[in-house]
């Protein structure tokens, strides 16, 4: 067997057929989920219990619910409504309250959680149903602190500046932030009750202001950043806290952001101020 | 202009495909609705891991566009049209400088240059990576460039939105496309005189995949039932290496083995590299289609499977633990959040699963399908990669398409002899109540047995049993009865939600339809081309067939099924010849 046929005229195998191969169950999955069927509606508590099967996460107990949606008494109801997309932590759509803390179902495994499971919504952001809520204000502060780099054009301009591969391996650390906005949620100065205009913008922001402030060409910029850090819901309203950093499931050093922004701009109000 | 008016742009699909045609219009000065399911920096593209080939040559290996275009045409079973392909590999470089400048974390040498890795079907270090996120990185590179059009005005998104269809002329032009709000389920037409559908893959049709939950296909299948032609359906690649799961199989990248990462199984009490045994000149860098089908042949026809699992291993644990963090570290930290071992120091345990579809909608040379204005890019054409899609040519295609496409829309639009501002509003409204009539017809599913996700999950497993890695006539027709089968209980669907404000169960619902539509024509493809070439493997037919089968399959959408029909493929450049990767042959 050491040289296979290329032609592939041995790959005449038997496949197993369809409906072979489900893992049985090994118990059962208790949950109590906190359902709300709009913005304005009030949110309301509604016990499930599903099959649990090996290595079994948060998403597929809602998958089994939506398969199957009847409540743990057997009623018939709604299946729950929540955001998923890639299932495997990068896309930072499926942030919800797992047990109380604010995470990735994707990567939340069954058999680590205490039971029953609780699931709600985050709470800092308007929930537009069940565990689905809206994160536009994030978007829009990356915005606000110009979180890009002003290439000239997509024209063959030839290649970036060169990096130490010491400083790309920390900017790429934060760039590894999915916008999840678990730092936000889970930041004491977030404040629902603010109106959005002025509600502090939280961590990530601020991470990806660091993150261009240390790319060669993003520095030319870093000016404008600060005057997007400033002013109200801006930099000054974090009070070091550091939930940010705990919370996040990328392990980026999300106060370590907050500082490195804060000595940024203390020197360059500073040096605008030698100036006169 | 024609007309005199400004021409509107439309993207649909917030991937690096979808971006960079968004980029590359705005920043001619136009303006672009942009369309997508979920938040843009959310789509697809985030997923991809190993990194951009692009033949930058900075080893000295003797890499060159050609060689790339060589390899890819290779790679791919000589399915590929090779002028196209060229043009991406010899815009590669460029590719690569460009991504470098909107400040992608590549990882560099000593030097500070760009670093490159090898991956798989090619000899040479053809890979710039940014960590194992590659494609997060990319991804959020566009994003942050549409940002900042969008802060220009030039940009208009519409995230949350599904488009569900063009809108057309009396004489088939198409001006503009319907979308659905996926909150309110709100369906409205907006006007646009170029459209570009990148909308990714079907890999949800196989139930659990390396895609995304959102990657359906469902837009496609949306043009398809429209009439546009749909090329090579058959032509679905299965990634060798895939942590299984009951939600979704998740990818560990071909980057593991492009770093050293080796494949075996036990057998007789030692491990065993058969991929090494098998294919000496390019070991567990043989491309996907090959490793997949060894691991096949391996645990289903030699019964060497892990532990009787369906498993193989995929081992980095003879490797520096610093060093895979640095060049790894996204991809091992997946393996050990989901299955609680840590990979530096267990073997994984792995095994094939859908992850690509070379084939998508059929385009000419300029992207353009073959509804007029309606354009395709990324993985949801079928440009560039024939039978079989070498890795990391992925993102290097779809931002291609994006360089190529935006600049082609507006060549069109330039063209045309009215704009869409001029279309009277009659055929938009036709449109926009054809479609509210079918969301109503889902809305009224009710009093059945069906359960939509427990249809999906059985069209899903036949699938992925009969219509991936191994496909056998008789089974596929079995599956082709399935499909019908599954189009008939869909009528009898109890759906679980009837309410108005987002209802996941209706815009589910709808999508499966479109799943089963695409379905019938992978089966039916894999029914048709009887030979093997790439991924499509018939063992009643184990050769390669370019007398009869160097074609391109066209699926056209009728009521009853795929009506198929082939052309030729353009070989111009580089003539067919065998395909084997245990011997060094060029």
């Amino acid at each position: 067997m050491a040289e296979r046929d290329e032609a592939r005229s041995d790959m005449d195998i038997e496949i197993p057929p369809p409906g072979t191969g489900e893992r049985e169950a090994i118990g059962t999955v208790r949950l109590r989920v906190k359902r709300q069927d709009g913005p304005q509606t009030r949110s309301y508590w509604q016990p499930f219990e599903v099959p649990e099967r090996p290595n079994m996460n948060v998403i597929e107990c809602l998958m089994e619910i939506r398969r199957n949606p009847v409540d743990a008494e057997g009623r018939r109801t709604t299946p729950v409504a929540w955001a998923m997309s890639c299932l495997e932590e990068v896309c930072g759509i499926c942030t919800m309250l797992v047990n109380g803390n604010v995470r990735q179902s994707c990567s939340a495994l069954v058999k680590d959680l205490e039971r029953p499971i609780t699931l709600e919504p985050m709470t800092k952001f308007p929930v537009r149903r069940d565990l689905v809520v809206d994160r536009q204000r994030l978007f829009d502060h990356y915005r606000r602190v110009e979180a890009w780099i002003p290439i000239d054009g997509t024209y063959a301009l030839g290649p970036g500046p060169r990096m130490d591969e010491r400083d790309r391996e920390e900017g790429y650390w934060l760039s590894r932030c999915m916008s999840c906005a678990c730092c936000i949620e889970a930041c004491p100065q977030v404040n629902a009750a603010h109106d959005e205009d002025t509600i502090f913008m939280g961590a990530a922001p601020i991470t990806w202001a660091r993150l261009m402030n240390l790319h060669p060409t993003g520095k030319m910029q870093a000016v404008e950043r600060y005057e997007g850090l400033m002013g109200p819901g801006g930099i000054a309203d974090c009070s070091k806290a550091g939930n940010c950093t705990v919370v996040c499931p990328k392990e980026i050093e999300n106060l370590e952001s907050i500082a490195a922004m804060n000595r940024q701009i203390s020197r360059y109000l500073l040096v605008d101020w030698l100036k006169g | 202009m024609g007309a005199g008016g400004k021409p509107r742009f439309i993207v649909v699909g917030g991937g690096l495909a979808g971006l960079m045609t968004t980029i590359r219009i705005a920043e001619r000065g136009h303006s672009v609705d942009l369309f997508s399911l979920v938040r843009v920096s959310r789509s697809h593209s985030v997923c991809a891991q190993g990194g951009i080939n692009g033949a930058v040559n900075t080893k000295g290996e003797g890499d060159s566009p050609w060689v790339h275009l060589d390899d890819t045409v290779y790679g791919g079973d000589f399915l590929a049209h090779q002028p196209p392909v060229k043009e991406m590999t010899e815009a590669a470089p460029e590719i690569i400088d460009l991504y470098d400048r909107m400040g992608v974390m590549f990882n560099r040498t000593a030097e500070g240059l760009l670093d490159f890795r090898r991956f798989g079907g090619t000899k040479v270090h053809r890979t710039a990576y940014a960590g194992a996120t590659t494609g997060q990185q990319l991804l959020y590179a566009l994003d942050q460039q549409v940002r900042r059009w969008e802060d220009q005005g030039l940009v208009t998104k519409h995230e949350g939105w599904e488009f569900l269809g063009a809108v057309r002329d009396g004489a088939g032009v198409a001006r503009g496309i319907v979308a659905m709000d996926l909150a309110s389920l709100e369906i409205r037409a907006f006007r646009g005189d170029a459209t570009m559908v990148a909308t990714g893959g079907p890999g949800v049709v196989f139930g659990k995949s390396t895609n995304s939950i959102i990657n359906t296909g469902a837009a496609n299948a949306n043009l398809y039932r429209q009439g546009a032609k749909y090329a090579n359906p058959e032509m679905v690649q299965i990634h060798p290496t895939a942590i299984p799961g009951r939600d979704k199989r998740r990818l560990i990248s071909e980057s593991v083995r492009g770093e050293g990462g080796r494949v075996w199984v036990p057998r007789d009490g030692k491990p065993w590299y058969f991929l090494e045994e098998w294919y000496p000149a390019y070991g567990n860098l043989v491309p996907r289609d090959i490793a997949a089908q060894a691991i096949y042949k391996v645990v289903y026809d030699m019964g060497l499977g892990v532990d009787g699992d369906e498993a193989v291993y995929l081992d980095v644990t003879h490797m520096d633990p610093k060093e895979l963090d640095v060049k790894l570290g996204g991809v091992l930290e997946i393996y050990e959040k989901f299955m609680g071992e840590d990979p530096r120091r267990v073997p994984m345990k792995v095994f094939p699963a859908v992850h690509y579809s070379m084939g998508g909608m059929w385009v000419d040379y300029d992207l353009m399908t073959s509804i007029p204005g309606v354009f395709s890019g990324g993985e949801a054409n079928y440009e560039y990669h024939g039978a079989n899609r070498l890795g990391a040519n992925a993102l290097v295609s779809c931002t291609f398409d994006g360089m190529k496409g935006g600049p082609k829309m507006i060549d069109y639009a330039a063209g045309l002899g009215e704009l869409a501002a001029d279309q009277e509003e009659s055929i938009y409204q036709t449109e926009v109540a054809a479609q509210e009539e079918r969301r109503g017809g889902v809305l009224g599913l009710q009093g059945g047995s069906e359960n939509p996700y427990a249809l999906h999950r059985e069209l899903g497993d036949w699938m992925t049993r009969y219509c991936t890695v191994v496909r056998k006539e008789e089974q596929l027709r079995q599956t082709d009865a399935k499909i019908r089968e599954l189009g008939d209980r869909w009528n009898r669907i109890d759906l679980p939600d009837t309410g108005g404000w987002v209802n996941q169960s209706v815009v589910f619902t709808r999508q499966l339809q479109e799943m089963l539509e695409l379905a019938r024509a992978m089966v039916q493809g894999a029914i048709a081309r009887q030979e093997s070439r790439g991924v499509h493997l018939r063992p009643d037919f184990p050769g390669r067939d370019d007398e009869r089968w160097l074609k391109t399959t066209i699926a056209e959408w009728t009521p009853e099924g795929p009506r198929l029909s082939s052309e030729p493929v353009d070989v111009s450049l580089i003539p067919p010849r065998p395909r084997q990767y245990r011997k060094d042959i060029r």
